[in-house]
């Protein structure tokens, strides 16, 4: 018994650890969602700490990623016998090294305000600052995040030159390192600020008033990709969509005006199919018969600050599944009726027992349910489906179903269930579709806890020896 | 015409958020006709009204003075709050109760404030005061009646849980219509005739006047439960994927009668007192009282727009709460009494003291001649 409340405690962290992010969603604000998080990860980390550090190998968003690895350091005595710190040690710097530096240097400066700063956590900052592959740039782009980590763990910057960049800007006339240079001559000179990085150049560009336009087409070569596709509609340039991930794409399709996204269906719809062929990459076409319901209600219009993002992933993942599926053998059913994936926006109840109801009736292999599980037009009939469905009319297991919930519940502590005899995973990108399936099987519930934690431990190895190669 | 007519609205599964239910209605075709433009709305709960002679007048809702068009000659209303507008004139030119719908000149269009007329009506309510010269009664209330006459009411914002439950609320495809139970207790009642209206106009729901009773409710009521879906898959009930459908067809049906039944039984069942206010064409536009009944019994007053067959175009309403109801009740008797207390204490089974106490805590003790009252209660009690 013991040990399925062991699995179900576990599997309720991992799907809030890949779905919640500290924002507001469509029905709780960020400090609810806040405070439901925080109360969790302590939960796991005291109650089952190897697990919580394992769960830095799957598939868990930045946000979280960064808060485990700081509950890690900040209670770096509870990790047991030095076989486990090492355990942690290299999950954490294995971590450390894939998430987006500007998460990194917030975590060093979380840390520094936590007053953190046992050996563990020095030699970590310091493993990682070493292994920045430009550290002038960093100096440049991230300045005080560096200054703080640098200053926190009593390093020394890797060369003199940064060193002095950073903490004695005035000793040197001239700098050797272009980068570092081109900042120093940004501050008098306007053709300096377009060797910069976009975000420093950006406040270059307001100080020596240059117009929006004029910047935005020179700085173009030194954007990242993200930002390149942030600024497209200023700047008129076009971003290479076919190399951008499924749930970005998607969301930057949801931006578009309606009567753009008519114009450009073939290339949108090329994009987005390019995009999911490559996520779906060797599993492309073995999933056999397969209907999805996917949600457009209302809700799934997220919030100010996660603009349509649930939206965005059923839309990923209706382009996703169809690669998965058979050709020819996949069904997209919309809680609105609509059948344009392109055209979709959030508006309407959500009907999902009616739907999954139609989605039955395709009599399918596999059925996928992309929705915030909050069923409302008549509330609970999707779960009494299911359920029904379950127990009369397949128990032979026929059809497999699962849910997928791209929206983290505060007040339930886990993403909403549809019913109990329905595994439901988290999801916060399209892309990770497969891995969440594989997961949500040990949400129905019969699995036990060994049987989980050899799970993790293989995804812990893949990770480790992915993250050392 | 006597009771609500909501036919051609059918009732789609309700919304729960907290102690708010939200009970959608949808329409299977718009109204033909009619619609509620948003420029009719422009300015919604501080309105801006065109007087003539290029003045306009502001006026917050609820207003604190109504005019007293039961007597003759010109009437003029304040308008409890002003804004803006320099060199207004102190009072409006009031001829009809009317002009609260006014007909855009050269226009067919028809220009009414929301939920004014409704409140015009309960505040308006047998305003004149005493019609008999008895001399339990001041002589400021012979002369001018009820006036001032005034009520306190909640903005939709101002009720807890309410914007929220408003804001994630999931509009139906078709929908023209909303009720909303704070606490299951039916608050008020909205209803448009075309769906794009509704689309615009759901967002002034926040905005509007509430009841006391409905703020106290979501103030201290706990979280309502969601009626859940439940199918019975007792033995051989479900065979096959069509059997299924209809357990889940009726699932909708039942909610549907339970609603109507149970929950809007006391807003669609009471018989009101129509008052035509104004005829638009082959529509109507009237405001409804409640009977002011003391059965504890949920009494709305509202306005309503009806077509020639008597079915809601238009509907909104507002839920009084139990000290409204007792005034409207007091107001009623007294004045089928023709104001004498002694009379109204006999009809009312109780005494004269009691009716006195009950004046005074409606609020309206400033209508009695304290000495005359106090000398008779004396004598009362002596003899």
């Amino acid at each position: 018994m013991s040990e399925l409340v062991a699995a179900e405690d576990v599997l309720l962290f991992v799907n809030a650890a890949v779905t919640a992010t500290g924002q507001r969603e469509f029905r709780s604000s960020a400090e609810e969602q806040r405070f439901s998080l925080g109360f969790l990860h302590e939960y796991v980390r005291v109650n089952y700490r190897p697990v919580y550090a394992a769960a830095l190998a799957l598939d868990v968003n930045h946000h979280n990623a960064a808060l485990i690895v700081e509950g890690l350091l900040r209670t770096a005595g509870e990790a047991g016998g030095a076989e486990e710190k090492r355990a942690e040690g290299r999950l954490i710097a294995a971590r450390l090294a894939m998430l987006p530096p500007q998460r990194v240097y917030r975590l060093f400066r979380a840390l520094r305000a936590a007053g953190v700063n046992n050996r563990r956590t020095r030699a970590i900052v310091r493993g990682w600052l070493a292994a920045r592959p430009d550290p002038a740039l960093d100096a440049v782009k991230y300045r005080t995040g560096v200054k703080a980590a640098v200053r926190h763990v009593h390093g020394r910057p890797t060369d003199p030159e940064t060193g002095d960049f950073l903490f004695a800007p005035g000793r040197r006339v001239r700098y050797g390192n272009a980068l570092l240079d081109a900042y120093r001559r940004a501050h008098y000179e306007q053709s300096a600020v377009y060797e910069l990085p976009f975000t420093v150049a950006e406040g270059f560009a307001a100080k020596h008033g240059v117009p929006r336009a004029v910047f935005l087409e020179r700085i173009a070569p030194r954007m990242t990709r993200l930002e390149r596709l942030r600024t497209e509609r200023a700047s008129g340039a076009g971003a290479e969509l076919a190399v951008m991930p499924l749930t970005r794409l998607a969301l930057y399709v949801l931006a578009l005006p309606f009567g753009e996204r008519v114009e450009r269906r073939a290339e949108l719809t090329a994009a987005l199919r390019a995009s999911a062929r490559r996520a779906a990459g060797p599993y492309a076409g073995s999933w056999g018969r397969l209907t999805a319901v996917l949600d457009d209600s209302f809700s799934s219009s997220g919030s100010a600050v996660k603009r349509r993002r649930p939206l965005a992933v059923a839309l990923g993942c209706h382009f996703l599944l169809e690669a998965l599926a058979a050709p020819g053998a996949y069904t997209a059913l919309w809680t609105s009726g609509g059948d344009d994936p392109l055209m979709v926006r959030p508006y309407g109840p959500t009907p999902l027992g009616t739907r999954i109801l139609d989605a039955l009736e395709t009599e399918p292999e596999r059925l996928v349910i992309v929705s915030d599980g909050w069923d409302n037009a008549p509330p609970g009939l999707a779960g009494e489906v299911l359920r029904v469905w379950r127990a009369r009319l397949d128990p032979g297991r026929g059809t497999s179903v699962v849910h997928l919930n791209p929206v983290y519940d505060a007040d339930g502590f886990d993403v909403r269930r549809l019913a109990a005899s329905v595994p439901t995973a988290g999801m916060r990108d399209a892309e990770d579709l497969a891995a969440l399936v594989e997961i949500a099987q040990f949400a129905e519930g019969r699995t036990g806890f060994t049987e989980l934690r050899a799970y993790l431990d293989r995804r812990v190895e893949h990770f480790l020896t992915e993250a050392g190669a | 015409m006597t009771g609500i007519d909501l036919t051609g609205l059918d009732v789609r599964p309700a919304q729960v958020w907290g102690g708010v239910r939200l009970v959608p209605l949808v329409r299977a075709e718009p109204v033909a006709g009619l619609r509620l433009g948003r420029e009719v709305y422009e300015g919604w709960g501080e309105a801006s009204v065109a007087v003539g002679d290029r003045t306009a007048y502001t006026s917050y809702i609820p207003h604190g003075f109504v005019a007293d068009w039961t007597g003759t000659g010109e009437e003029r209303a304040a308008y409890g709050t002003r804004l803006g507008g320099e060199g207004a004139p102190p009072g409006m030119a009031v001829r009809r109760p009317q002009r609260m719908a006014k007909r855009r000149r050269g226009e067919r269009r028809l220009r009414f404030l929301p939920l004014h007329l409704a409140l015009e009506g309960y505040l308006a309510l047998h305003f004149g005061g005493p019609s008999v010269v008895w001399d339990d009664w001041s002589r400021e209330a012979l002369r001018r009646g009820l006036s001032p006459r005034a009520e306190a009411a909640y903005a939709g914002w101002s009720v807890p849980g309410l914007a929220e439950a408003l804001r994630i609320f999931e509009l139906h495809p078709g929908q023209c219509g909303l009720l909303l139970y704070v606490a299951d207790a039916l608050a008020a009642a909205f209803v448009v005739p075309h769906p794009e209206d509704y689309r615009l106009l759901h967002p002034t729901l926040v905005e509007d006047l509430y009841g006391e009773l409905v703020h106290q409710y979501a103030h201290y009521g706990a979280p309502v439960p969601e009626f859940t879906a439940r199918i019975r898959d007792g033995a051989g009930g479900i065979r096959t994927l069509a059997d299924l459908r209809a357990a889940a067809r009726e699932q909708e049906r039942a909610w549907a009668v339970a609603h109507d039944g149970l929950m809007a039984r006391d807003l669609l069942e009471t018989p009101y007192a129509f008052e035509r206010v104004y005829r638009m064409g082959s529509f109507d536009l009237y405001r409804f009282l409640p009977p002011f009944l003391r059965g504890g019994q949920e009494q709305h007053i509202g306005e309503l727009i009806t077509d020639h067959k008597g079915r809601t175009a238009y509907l909104k309403s507002f839920r009084l709460s139990e000290n409204q109801i007792r005034k409207g009740h007091l107001l009623r008797r007294l004045a089928a009494e023709d104001w004498h207390l002694g009379r109204t204490a006999e009809a009312l089974g109780t005494s004269y003291e009691e009716v006195v106490r009950r004046i005074r805590a409606a609020g309206l003790g400033s209508l009695l001649d304290a000495h005359v009252v106090a000398q008779r209660i004396r004598e009362n009690q002596e003899g």
